[in-house]
């Protein structure tokens, strides 16, 4: 009796148990039920691809995108998306899961260095085959790891009807009559000055938005900004950026960036000292909202422009130029146009899994539904022979950037940032130009910080 | 008497078949949710790795880590400061608030629930909200919170005041009432001054109280990381992050530290246990009055 009854408490305490871990698991069957069951319905080779996606903004997109190639191929695809800035958490934490994504991204050769356990070789895929330029993609020893998939473009986003509103008034210092003549700091500096003076006039509370520098928000300064000195430095030293060369820094243009970085602060909606707890979603709405005229961001800030509620900015009047800040040779500047984003498939994913990840990415930069997608929906600009002329995005960034593109005689920046050394050399120089913004710390300090973080990260890794 | 025995005997071997059923399965949820990944953190911590299951074994070398910057030195020395300084003023302001809530005033339920209220907010969302008043108020100024160190700590002690006397005054207020009226009547009509009533009384009489609102401020405030972030996330440069936070940026900070960022977390651990530890030895022995 006593035994039985001890049975019956075991079996009892075992079913807890399983219920409980079957709480746990709950999600993962569901997901292998649907799986099992679409793979009766439809064809044998039906795999599920799920999709880590990097950018918030295009969540909505990638979530029309999987259901636009289940209609047309019968596969699935899972999309998840990283909230703002916790890509790398989201993906550490998925990575070890039983649901960890096929398709990732990581953000350049740095990104590479964290993940080369986990990224998979893609010389012989479709995708990278018709990638126009192949030293795009992140390799290592002659293998191919990751794939450019948007290449995007920075500079000073202006409103040209404050400009033009500007350029209307009657007692002004300058005798500019259209932006395209501004094609130098000291002229951009005369420009902004003047109009920083006439503020009340213009009906705006300064020329540039707020130089947001609360930690986390600063990528505006010490990544963007950052490249554009550092860029010419390791060009005039014909640096190989894959080699030991990137390991030190003189920071020799550090004046250069300290023009336009006081320009942006002595001329802008807010006080210099308060810039510490602002984020970079209060620029664009500030910009958005007419507030002032001219904000540094990128062509993939249209989309948050143009959600700003009470937005006043008009699509045919907002434009991009380069940023200037007293460069030899800036007359012929274009603007910073590259990427940071690579695709990467998981090299601990099942064969067929990673089959079908080359299968959807190949579809959705070639086929017409994949292509309509990716030049209307997300707006990227493709950088595969895939697309014709005809097939670019239309809003009104990405045309700014693909017209300083075409244009004769320009020097377009590339994107050097990805070799910056890590995360905690940008945390520590965005605190270091907060306290120069604020007045605690000179420029020197700026620099040398700059300097030795730059060195002391390199020799970390 | 011997069937009594008897019975006694079959309740507890019956009782006793049971345990099973009644220990197990908060056996494997503590399991499977604590002590696995307890120990999976420890072995993390002398590994290089980037995900748990690629995990390469290099003994010490994170710890050596550790001490090769001075952020978790800084980092340490900033949250002892903040503990001490809000383990104190929260315990007595919630104190006060609970001798003053206790008078039997008008509309005590009240004032009960607003005090209670700013415990029920998430961390990340105080801290917001705390960062427009104080850069609100700052503003005046023409400053902000990231412009001082000073400014920043005494922030987040405002902040964690805000948040935990609720809490804290809720447990007191329990103790207070607990304290038989006839002990305070006696000592009363024995002539006894306000002053001594609450010092010889009430104050030994709550000690269990005390030794529970100390060990949670004293945790609560060691481990504050949301508000942290919220409000200043380190700023001015590093001087203001306490060592969760710093552990966080150790851990994303640079690519292939995560295991680092895992022994500064396992050293954490150390130090909070030992101080939790020590602290309920000293005031579990004040309890016996």
């Amino acid at each position: 009796m006593k035994s039985v009854k001890k049975i019956i408490s075991c079996i009892a305490a075992a079913s807890l148990m399983t219920s409980l871990t079957a709480c746990g698991k709950k999600n993962t069957e569901t997901a292998d039920q649907g799986q099992a069951e679409q793979n009766s319905q439809a064809a044998a080779k039906n795999v599920t691809v799920r999709f880590l996606n990097f950018k918030p903004e295009a969540a909505a997109v990638y979530e029309e995108i999987a259901k636009a190639y289940k209609d047309e191929t019968g596969n699935t695809l899972i999309v998840e998306t990283a909230a703002n800035n916790t890509y790398e958490q989201t993906l550490s934490a998925k990575m070890s899961t039983h649901e960890a994504p096929v398709i990732f991204q990581i953000n350049g050769p740095r990104g590479y260095a964290n993940w080369r356990d986990y990224c998979l070789d893609l010389t012989d895929s479709d995708i990278y085959n018709h990638l126009i330029d192949k030293t795009a993609a992140i390799s290592a020893n002659g293998l191919v790891y990751g794939i450019p998939y948007a290449v995007e473009g920075y500079g000073i986003i202006y409103n040209d009807e404050i400009t033009q509103r500007y350029f209307a008034l009657e007692n002004r210092a300058t005798d500019f009559v259209s932006m395209d003549e501004v094609d130098s700091f000291d002229e951009l500096k005369a420009l902004v000055e003047d109009m920083q003076a006439n503020k009340d006039a213009l009906g705006i509370k300064g020329v540039f938005a707020s130089t947001s520098l609360k930690s986390g928000d600063d990528w505006r300064w010490t990544t963007h900004l950052a490249n554009i000195p550092i860029e010419r430095e390791f060009t005039e030293n014909n640096t190989d950026l894959t080699g030991e060369g990137v390991k030190k820094l003189n920071f020799g243009y550090s004046e250069n960036y300290r023009n336009i970085f006081d320009l942006y602060l002595n001329n802008s909606t807010v006080d210099r000292k308060m810039l510490g707890s602002k984020i970079t979603d209060e620029s664009m709405a500030e910009f958005a909202l007419g507030d002032c005229a001219m904000v540094q961001n990128g062509s993939w800030a249209w989309s948050q422009i143009s959600s700003v509620q009470g937005n006043t900015v008009s699509e045919e009047n907002i434009k991009m130029m380069p940023i200037y800040m007293g460069l030899e040779g800036e007359e012929n500047q274009g603007l910073c146009i590259g990427t940071e984003n690579y695709l990467c498939i998981n090299s601990a994913a099942k064969p067929e899994e990673q089959q079908a990840a080359k299968d959807f990415l190949f579809w959705l930069y070639s086929s017409e539904t994949g292509k309509e997608m990716v030049v209307k929906k997300l707006g990227f600009i493709a950088p595969f022979d895939t697309f014709t002329d005809s097939e670019k995005p239309a809003d009104p960034l990405s045309r700014e950037v693909l017209r300083w593109m075409d244009k004769e005689n320009v020097r377009t920046i590339p994107w050097s940032f990805t070799v910056f050394p890590s995360q905690t050399f940008k945390n520590d120089f965005g605190a270091a130009l907060l306290q120069y913004a604020q007045g605690s710390r000179d420029w020197d300090y700026v620099a040398e910080q700059v300097r030795s973080s730059w060195e002391t990260e390199s020799s970390m890794l | 008497m011997g069937n009594r025995k008897l019975n006694a005997v079959t309740m507890k071997s019956k009782l006793q078949g049971y345990f099973p059923l009644f220990v197990l399965p908060t056996l494997a949820a503590f399991t499977i949710s604590f002590l696995i990944p307890f120990a999976m953190g420890i072995y993390l911590s002398f590994c290089k790795f980037t995900t748990v299951k690629n995990a390469r074994w290099t003994g010490l070398e994170n710890y050596r880590r550790i001490f090769s910057d001075s952020n978790f030195i800084n980092a340490l020395w900033f949250t002892v400061k903040f503990t001490i300084v809000s383990v104190i003023t929260v315990n007595i302001l919630a104190f006060l608030l609970a001798l003053v809530l206790t008078r039997g005033l008008r509309g005590t339920n009240v004032f009960r629930t607003i005090f209670f209220m700013p415990n029920l907010i998430g961390g990340i969302v105080l801290g917001y909200i705390w960062s427009l008043i104080i850069n609100g108020v700052l503003g005046f100024f023409g400053t902000d919170i990231t412009y001082k160190a000073e400014y920043g700590f005494w922030g987040l002690v405002i902040l964690t005041n805000w948040q935990l006397i609720g809490y804290m005054m809720v447990i007191y207020i329990a103790g207070l009432q607990n304290i038989p009226r006839d002990i305070t009547e006696a000592a009363e009509i024995d002539g006894a001054s306000k002053r001594q009533i609450i010092g010889r009384i009430t104050i030994p009489m709550v000690m269990p109280s005390v030794t529970i609102c100390t060990f949670l401020t004293l945790t609560n405030s060691f481990k504050l990381f949301d508000q942290n972030l919220a409000l200043t996330a380190g700023a001015p440069g590093r001087e203001t992050a306490m060592l969760a936070l710093d552990i966080y940026n150790t851990f994303y900070g640079r690519p292939g530290w995560q295991g680092a960022g895992q022994a500064k977390a396992v050293i954490f651990f150390l130090i909070a246990a030992a101080i939790a530890f020590i602290q309920l030895r000293i005031t579990e022995g004040k309890e016996e009055v």
